[in-house]
């Protein structure tokens, strides 16, 4: 039984990539590898040409991983967490980084508060920041908001776009294909340890999903008397029309047909590809 | 260098936190063994030449004391870090397993040490307390310690559940270190019982630092000092050889 098998991918210095796929499709399998968290069996994984096996100090220093469970240490503050995880990095005199990272991630006022104390979304967030102590120019997000409040995600997404835009690169796995379709350049699908779709974002959305067209008609026309178009007629009630389009490209010819039977169009509205889409269609599951 | 200076001062840090835990509470313990077992048996046990029975147990229990701490710091600390899983902290960064080990005894000894001279001081404010040879005292304290933290460390890295270390504590720390000479002479024992205490490293240990304190001992403590020598390599090798790969630490 192997939760990978045959992955070949390479992230591109400063891309924001995700990670996509199911349940148990080798996700964080992948990034405990990456991370040196697990050993492969076979094949070879390096962090900008740093093996993480033959050269793991200088592996682990260029990367920074938000695991995706919710680990604390009971014992120590969240600022102790902090300076003690920059210490094992081999980073001094971290305070000024170690305050403006708690600052980004609304942290400050818990500085001196015991691990314990804290909720579940602030302590996602010391997760965050300690994967941040080190300033990897790589930096691994698995699953960053699960169960986390909309305003710790759209400030943790605002920080990390911030830090994309200084050169970081960022590679994310989430179960939210909003976030992916929003946050990452390139994505990666994953299934039972297999890639089966990687592209640019916005190549996915095209290749996959198609548009969809949601038309009102200006008379009652009986579906069997529609002409044949370009685009499948998914759904069909009195003036309302809604088709599937392969491209916009396909939207005249559908106009046309409609035209030539002496039909106008009322109203237009065109539905813009969605992951989703993509994503259970190729991974033939539901992804949430 | 930084990995391994962050790690052993968080590991000081962890047990200093709980310190009325990890070290008013074991010098507690043994001054009740010392004022249960100096009433019982004070006059009745004869140890070694024109030493009274409580100045003898003294550096036994102190000894015991520390290797008990030694092993509990390094074994506690890691099966806590698994069991909660922050043990991932230190397996994402670039910390050598050199450098995870030695932070790991090195703090271990801090806290035997810390709890036998806790359980020293205490003591000698009702036992007059000699030291004929104090280096050879302080040697065998920093090492057995060393001894200890490297197998808590071991003990740490195989269990994979609270119950099986504390089994591991319970039958063989326990046992090995109460039958190793603390409360009497093996001289006093029965042939078969001595050559049985022979066969126990913790004899030696325990034997070697109560020469530190009287200049006399039941085997020499050079040999003494040699058991604990290849003990502590032997030790140390394995739980090197588990930590450079990995085992039940990285999958």
């Amino acid at each position: 039984m192997h939760a990978l098998a045959g992955v070949s991918l390479e992230v591109k210095q400063g891309e924001f990539f995700g990670l996509l796929g199911p349940n148990g499709a080798g996700k964080t399998t992948l990034i405990s590898v990456i991370a040196g968290l697990a050993r492969a069996d076979a094949g070879r994984a390096a962090v900008m040409g740093a093996d993480v096996v033959s050269e793991y100090r200088r592996a682990r220093r260029l990367l920074g991983v938000v695991p995706q469970e919710l680990v604390f240490d009971p014992f120590f503050t969240v600022r102790e967490t902090l300076r003690i995880q920059s210490g094992y990095f081999g980073v001094r005199g971290n305070d000024p980084w170690i305050d403006e990272v708690m600052h980004h991630l609304d942290l400050a006022s818990k500085a001196d508060t015991n691990m314990r104390a804290l909720s579940g979304g602030m302590k996602r967030r010391v997760l965050v920041a300690q994967a941040l102590v080190h300033k990897p120019p790589v930096i691994i997000l698995d699953e960053p908001t699960a169960g986390v409040d909309v305003e710790l995600r759209q400030g943790l997404w605002q920080f990390v776009r911030r830090l994309n835009r200084e050169g970081h690169t960022i590679v994310l796995t989430t179960h939210y294909l909003e976030e992916a379709e929003q946050q990452c350049h390139r994505i990666a699908m994953l299934k039972a340890g297999r890639i089966v779709a990687l592209d640019s974002t916005r190549n996915l959305l095209q290749t996959f999903s198609g548009l969809e067209a949601r038309v009102r008609l200006d008379a009652d026309w009986p579906p069997e008397r529609l002409p044949a178009m370009a685009g499948t007629v998914v759904a069909y009630e009195g003036p309302r029309l809604t088709l599937r389009l392969e491209s916009a490209r396909d939207l005249e010819g559908v106009l046309a047909a409609l035209r030539e039977c002496g039909l106008s169009v009322l109203e237009l509205e065109l539905q813009p590809p969605d992951l989703e889409d993509v994503f259970l269609r190729l991974t033939g599951r539901d992804a949430r | 260098m930084s990995g391994f200076r962050t790690l052993f001062l968080k590991e000081l840090l962890r047990f200093w936190k709980v310190s009325v835990q990890t070290i008013a509470a074991p010098v507690l313990t043994a001054l009740l063994y010392l004022l249960v077992f100096a009433q019982a048996l004070e006059g009745r046990v004869r140890v070694y030449e024109g030493v009274p029975y409580t100045e003898f147990l003294v550096p036994g229990l102190v000894m015991m004391s520390v290797l008990q701490n030694a092993f509990a710091n390094s074994s506690s600390s890691l099966i806590q870090s698994k069991i909660t899983g922050n043990v991932v902290f230190m397996l994402l960064a670039p910390i050598t397993h050199l450098e995870f080990f030695a932070a790991y005894v090195a703090a271990a000894i801090v806290r035997g040490v810390v709890v036998g001279l806790g359980v020293a001081l205490v003591a000698a404010l009702f036992v007059p307390l000699r030291t004929e040879a104090l280096a050879w005292a302080l040697a065998f304290a920093v090492l057995g310690a060393a001894l200890l933290g490297a197998l808590g460390l071991l003990a740490g890295i195989l269990s994979e559940k609270i119950d099986q270390l504390a089994a591991f504590q319970n039958f063989v720390i326990m046992p090995l270190t109460f039958l190793s000479g603390v409360f009497y002479s093996v001289h006093s024992l029965p042939p078969a019982w001595q050559a049985a205490s022979h066969a126990n490293p913790f004899f030696y240990l325990i034997d070697g630092f109560r020469y530190g304190f009287f200049g006399a001992s039941d085997v020499a403590p050079a040999l003494s000092l040699a058991v604990l020598a290849v003990s502590l390599a032997l030790v140390s090798g394995v739980a090197l050889a588990l930590l450079r790969s990995g085992y039940k630490l990285r999958t």
